[in-house]
């Protein structure tokens, strides 16, 4: 009788220890080197969106305000800009290369971290899962914030804070330093889809929602990619281009081009939806009978058609 | 027998919920920071929140350096907090510039115990006498000048004294910069004309790699351009650039020179530009206005940094947009 409740509670305690240790058996592995896919949102991503664009954006009016104001050449004449790097939200969202290594304690081998690395601009990220709290507010905020994750049975939770300012869009649309996002990483076999929604409440109305998704590549090589500033316009300091409330002339384009009604690509959260394609009314000119601009992208391998 | 097991199995499950509680209680983002709270910049040079404006602490084996000193209703907490630091002597205090919130604590800092070491507290004398001393208190002359002013007219048979001056910043420059060298590395003061006020100074310690930038900076806020104490939107312009100038970012474009602002979070170049090109850009459309012959009134009611108001205002702060264009638009009449 001894032996045997000897041995129930030695069951017991080892029922306790294997619940205190986490859904490890259902943990993915999310470690490996990982190719971006371009079938998802590619001229947006790659060759960059066309200026005017914020069609499916939840812009907020402030938003909107600072994407017409914004002048391509400030990451040119604003030499502070012409290394920067995508923060943690977009750096899922550029087509950069990424390797993702598990971070062990190295006494009790459990997962306490992940590490990314990405391809554009080195940058680096860490996914903490020990549980360590935030920092301060005054603390220093950074390109890739401050990541902990959690696991829902083989679903890594995400939510990251901390983050500088940035971008939402690469045409001007920025993101302010008080958003934080939320993503969902999920693994089916070789594919990695991660979904990412940002939450911005000076730029943006609702969470917006986007998703990504890689390819596992065994025999990717990760280079440098080393930027360096240089001044390109002496003189030109404490000069930062911008367009005047109402003087952008370049808003139309996307609309004539692409033969939509320009209010759609004011964007807004209304914008995001599919039954907004039934009440956007119609274009001032019609589209192009054939593709005139970013045609084929990702097709074959092959690059965009930007004429 | 079987009680045995149910009771086993019922500690096994109350183990991993209170494993799971305990996971479930870490700190969440955006909560409220204690009183005052010191961080670590890098290095020899700490910052100090919550006592007013931020508070730049170096500390080494020669003593203790601080730039600004708070609301004087927080002197004796930032004592403490700078206490916990180092136990050396305070040697020198610096004021970015002469707003309360940053020179309040100036007196109940200067009135700390003397240096308790025998070398440096002589048991007669003058400094025996003088907790001011060996304190310095220095600032760019403007801000002693407006700081003197400020003080009441002696009465008929008064006479001044070190009791009237105490917590002034006595050892002025008026140079465009003043340099020492403290705890092991240099120290330069930069006067920064005509930005926040007239008389701003941002602190550079150049072997910690850390700027003090004073209320030039502020990143979570509009600047306070204070027009009544010599501040111009111009001038605010020209020193942010010029703080631009001395800090380097280190790999990623982030990092390296790290800066305190006024108010608001440890911050680096990057943040330092989104908030040069803000001023920048609000500049441009109030001068555009004013090109178009516009009035104040008219200029306030267009807004001009709607688009900025929801990242750099909230209910609590200092400067509202009104108040922010103003100063552009006065700044930029003169």
């Amino acid at each position: 009788m001894a032996r045997l409740r000897s041995t129930f509670a030695a069951a017991a305690v080892l029922l306790g220890a294997l619940a205190c240790a986490g859904p490890a058996s259902a943990q993915a592995d999310f470690s490996g080197h990982w190719a971006p896919l371009f079938h998802e949102d590619h001229p947006e991503r790659l060759p960059g969106p066309e200026l005017g664009d914020y069609l499916g954006i939840p812009l907020s009016e402030a938003g909107r305000l600072r994407a017409d104001s914004y002048d391509a050449d400030r990451i040119s004449v604003v030499q502070e800009y012409q290394c920067r790097p995508h923060a943690g939200d977009y750096m899922m969202r550029g087509l950069s290369n990424m390797r993702v290594d598990a971070v062990r304690d190295p006494v009790t081998n459990r997962l306490v971290a992940y590490h990314l690395r990405m391809g554009f601009q080195e940058m680096e990220r860490t996914i903490y899962l020990d549980g360590r709290p935030r920092p301060s507010a005054n603390a220093p905020y950074t390109w890739s914030g401050f990541s902990v994750g959690s696991w829902q049975d083989n679903v890594l939770n995400i939510y990251t804070t901390h983050l500088k300012e940035n971008y939402i869009r690469r045409n001007g649309i920025p993101a302010s330093d008080k958003r934080t996002f939320t993503e969902h990483w999920v693994r089916h076999g070789n594919y990695l889809t991660v979904e990412t929604v940002i939450t911005d409440p000076v730029i943006l109305t609702e969470p917006l929602v986007r998703s990504q998704t890689w390819v596992l590549d065994l025999t990717q090589q990760m280079g440098r990619d080393i930027c360096e500033t240089a001044a390109e316009l002496p003189g030109a300091a404490n000069t930062v281009p911008n367009h005047l409330p109402g003087t952008n002339p370049f808003l139309h384009e996307v609309a004539d081009w692409y033969g939509l009604p320009a209010e759609a690509t004011r964007g807004g959260a209304a914008t995001m939806y599919p039954e907004y394609r039934k009440t956007m009314g119609k274009p001032a000119n019609p589209p192009p009978a054939i593709c005139v601009r970013y045609c084929n992208c990702g097709l074959n391998g092959g690059s965009c058609n930007l004429q | 027998m079987r009680r045995f097991v149910l009771a086993s199995l019922a500690f096994a499950v109350l183990l991993a919920s209170a494993v799971g509680s305990m996971r479930a209680q870490q700190p969440q983002a955006g909560a409220a920071p204690p009183a005052l709270e010191t961080l670590r910049v890098q290095r020899n040079v700490y910052a100090i929140f919550g006592a007013g404006g931020n508070v730049t602490v170096q500390i080494g084996d020669e003593g203790v350096l601080i730039v600004d000193t708070g609301l004087a209703a927080s002197s004796t907490a930032l004592l403490a907090e700078v206490r916990k630091l180092s136990t050396r002597p305070i040697r020198f205090i610096i004021n970015t510039h002469v707003h309360a919130d940053h020179v309040g604590g100036n007196v109940g800092l200067a009135a700390g115990p003397p240096d308790p070491r025998p070398d440096f507290a002589p048991a007669t004398g003058t400094n025996a006498a003088d907790p001011l001393q060996p304190l310095n208190i220095i600032a760019h002359e403007r801000v002693l000048n407006r700081m003197t002013a400020a003080l009441p007219p002696l009465k008929p048979g008064q006479i001044g004294g070190s009791e009237r001056l105490r917590g002034m910043p006595l050892d002025e420059y008026f140079m465009p910069t003043k340099d020492m060298h403290f705890n092991g590395e240099a120290i330069v003061l930069y006067h920064e004309p005509n930005a926040h006020t007239d008389g701003d100074s941002m602190v550079l310690f150049r072997g910690s790699d850390v700027v003090s930038a004073g209320d030039v900076f502020t990143p979570d806020s509009y600047p306070f351009i204070d027009i009544a104490n010599g501040g111009s939107v111009q001038g605010e312009i020209a020193a942010l650039g010029h703080l631009l100038q001395l800090v380097v970012p280190a790999h990623t474009e982030e990092g390296g020179t790290y800066v305190v602002p006024g108010h608001g979070r440890i911050s680096d170049e990057a943040d330092i530009v989104e908030f040069r090109d803000m001023v920048v850009i609000v500049r441009d459309r109030v001068q555009d206005m004013v090109n178009r012959k516009m009035t104040l009134e008219q200029i306030k009611a267009a807004r001009p940094s709607r688009d900025y108001d929801p990242q750099y205002v909230t209910p609590a702060s200092f400067v509202k947009a009104d108040q922010f264009v103003e100063s552009i638009f006065r700044g930029l009449a003169k």
